[in-house]
């Protein structure tokens, strides 16, 4: 486990490997306890079936099919990275007019003027890192803490069908979450911020909390983004939480560790880098999210800190303008938010490897776990 | 004969038999999604008369029917809700390039004061929305609106956050009944507001003024009678307050001056019981067209949109367009033949 996503992509071979070990040359008890250290997914497909494919005909035919199957995957795999590379190149070619023409100005200005040909990005990438950021700050410790209740503490029945209802809760399209967000999200968020208004504490002077209770702005669009993230960060979460092997639980408690020690020291720094990788997927979802957004965050390219501020995202600004765009440069400075938004989301994603790394060197993470 | 060459007659039958039988022709066509409802009706009835033409539209939005059309030449006839520019005209590959109106649609401005009906002149609504104006209470607004009660009560503007012909139409407006808005919005797709909140289409921006009390915003009169919200009416030119509907949309067109290439502002037109912010929408089409089967089907078509194809319109919320200007057209569609 050293690097985020390997963890979401380690779980199915994990459990293949978990199904393939019965059928293993080696007994369960020479094999050890299944911790996740020792699923390598070589191993376990070199010790065990190996014998059975011996002979001159399996190996024959063996060997073709291998380059075939090697074929295949290969092949998918470069239209996956041609892919990639397809759309970049079609974003970095799109956007040089907007770039010649507006220069750095296209990144750093605030001004976005479709009538007098003036696209300045910085609004609209303050507000997806304002409304991310609430979103995260609102989904990361929700879904974590739901993950441990879920792998920990409650009854299993009960987990499964609080688990079932999140991925239900994935599947709702955003469309209907930002219709949802209009009728009955905003008027809740407008009641709060009314109550913020007239408070008798004067918060209202706050930088934050400043500003018209609307109810449509950054914090109603930061809190249908949490909706969003939750789903992904808590189920990845609670698989890498199932995943932390029996042996260290009981171990915890044979010591005499009570359920929040255990959970504490032994079962959550275990896991705390699969989390984070979670949380890099919830914040992938964020990042780009365009329509339920929309819907609610006011649409109003401006930078203010208040949460009750209407503002504007890179993906909404682009759904929003694309198809009635005014001139080609205006469509260039529209396909420049999106390299800007691609840009982003890759620094984020490096920046998070980079730290995962540096800290896996200097502290040797998971301690506990070695 | 060989196996191999009975095969190669076999298929040669397979791939020419469709083109021996149907002579069909197909046009294809992209442009605004204000038309698409009508558009679609008029396409299948179309159909039903004349099984032999088929049309296909993509409403990708006024700017990419204009582009599709003029620009890449991807498509046999564009749609718009804003005419082109001389810009447009100039850089545009197709040429000549015709406007001809199909219906006409109007802009309505929708409020949240439960229990108050108010109307509004231009200037008004132009000092609203550059937020000049930011109470109820104002001067301005009580002038228009002799003997109501007013509140006290901050306004908040809500406007269209996607490009649009409705925003369109609405800035026009605006723009031409109050020369301040004109020097600091402007007109287009597009554009910058001073004050307000943006939704996303008409049902952002109704939803939103829906939900925000004290908030005012402009729809297309279709979503209004579609979902049968209450709307103000407008001062027009010759000093009347007109709530919209088809007829008073149509009469905009009727007293407005048409010019010949049909690329007109039909806002604010002078005349009696004519709505003062309404619109024509256009479908763009070339007299140039190389095939010759799919030029007549085009005119054909054009010349039954602009006279059967005109009894549709009010059921599906457009305005009909004035038979003066019908008329007017049948002429011109002629040069497509």
């Amino acid at each position: 486990m050293d690097a985020p996503t390997i963890v979401t992509s380690e779980l199915p071979l994990a459990d293949l490997a978990q199904k393939l070990r019965p059928a293993a040359a080696v007994p369960p008890e020479l094999a050890g306890a299944p911790t996740a250290d020792d699923v390598e997914p070589p191993s376990a497909q070199e010790t065990a079936p190996r014998a059975l494919f011996e002979d001159k005909y399996h190996r024959s035919t063996g060997r073709f099919a291998d380059r075939v199957f090697r074929l295949a995957t290969g092949s998918c795999a470069a239209v996956v990275a041609s892919l990639i590379l397809v759309v970049v190149l079609y974003m970095v070619k799109g956007s040089v007019p907007a770039f010649r023409d507006h220069g750095l100005g296209a990144i750093i200005s605030p001004v976005w003027d479709p009538t007098n040909q003036k696209y300045g990005a910085l609004a609209f990438l303050f507000g997806t890192a304002y409304t991310s950021l609430i979103g995260m700050a609102i989904a990361l410790p929700l879904a974590v803490l739901t993950a441990v209740a879920l792998v920990e503490i409650l009854p299993s029945g009960l987990a499964k069908v609080l688990s079932l209802a999140v991925e239900l809760l994935a599947a709702i399209p955003s469309v209907l979450l930002g219709l949802w967000g209009i009728f009955e999200l905003v008027p809740l968020v407008r009641r709060f911020e009314i109550s913020i208004y007239k408070s008798p504490l004067g918060l209202r002077r706050l930088p934050i909390f400043s500003g018209a209770p609307l109810g449509v702005g950054f914090l109603a669009a930061g809190l249908l983004l949490a909706i969003m993230a939750l789903p992904f960060i808590l189920s990845v979460s609670r698989e890498v939480l199932l995943q932390v092997p029996r042996a260290q639980r009981e171990a915890a408690y044979a010591l005499g560790a009570t359920r929040w020690q255990a959970i504490r020291k032994f079962i959550l720094p275990y896991s705390w880098k699969g989390i984070f990788g979670a949380s890099l997927l919830g914040l992938a979802r964020v990042l780009g999210e365009t329509m339920a957004v929309t819907m609610v965050i006011g649409n109003t390219p401006q930078i203010k800190a208040s949460l009750f501020a209407s503002g504007y995202t890179l993906a909404s600004v682009i759904a929003n303008e694309f198809t009635e765009a005014p001139s080609d440069l205006a469509i260039s400075a529209l396909i420049s938010l999106g390299l800007i938004l691609l840009l982003l989301s890759v620094t984020l994603n490096a920046a998070a490897r980079i730290m995962l790394f540096y800290l896996n060197r200097s502290a040797g993470a998971p301690q506990v776990a070695k | 004969m060989t196996s191999r060459s009975l095969a190669l007659a076999a298929l040669a039958t397979i791939l020419l038999a469709p083109a021996a039988f149907a002579q069909t022709t197909n046009l294809s066509g992209a442009g605004g999604t204000f038309i698409f409802p009508l558009a679609s009706k008029w396409f299948t009835e179309y159909n039903k008369l004349n099984p032999k033409i088929q049309i296909n539209y993509q409403s990708i939005g006024s700017g990419g029917g204009i582009r599709q059309f003029s620009v890449e030449q991807t498509v046999d006839f564009g749609e718009t809700d804003g005419p082109m520019s001389d810009q447009q005209l100039k850089d545009s590959k197709v040429q000549p390039v015709m406007h001809f109106p199909m219906a006409l649609g109007g802009v309505v401005p929708v409020y949240n004061l439960p229990g108050l009906s108010l109307k509004f002149s231009g200037p008004t609504l132009a000092s609203i929305f550059l937020g000049e104006i930011a109470m109820w209470y104002d001067a301005a607004i009580a002038k228009d609106n002799p003997g109501v009660k007013l509140p006290a009560e901050p306004i908040t503007v809500v406007h269209r956050a996607d490009g649009s012909g409705t925003t369109y139409t609405f800035v026009d407006f605006l723009s031409k009944v109050s020369p301040e808005f004109q020097k600091k919005v402007g007109v287009g797709t597009s554009v910058t507001w001073p004050v307000g909140l943006g939704g996303k289409g008409n049902e952002g921006v109704s939803g939103m003024v829906k939900q925000t009390p004290g908030s005012i915003g402009y729809v297309e009169l279709i979503y209004a009678l579609q979902t049968k919200i209450e709307y103000a009416p407008v001062k027009n030119a010759s000093g009347e307050y007109l709530n919209a509907s088809l007829d008073t949309v149509s009469a905009a067109a009727a007293t407005a001056q048409i010019p010949a290439d049909y690329r007109v502002s039909i806002t604010n037109p002078p005349g009696k019981g004519a709505y003062p912010i309404a619109t024509f929408t256009w479908i763009l089409a070339t007299p140039s067209m190389q095939d010759k089967a799919k030029k007549q089907a085009l005119h054909d078509f054009l010349v039954w949109a602009v006279t059967k194809g005109q009894d549709y319109t009010k059921d599906l919320g457009y305005a009909p367009l004035p038979k003066s200007v019908a008329q007017m057209e049948l002429k011109d569609i002629g040069k497509m033949k």
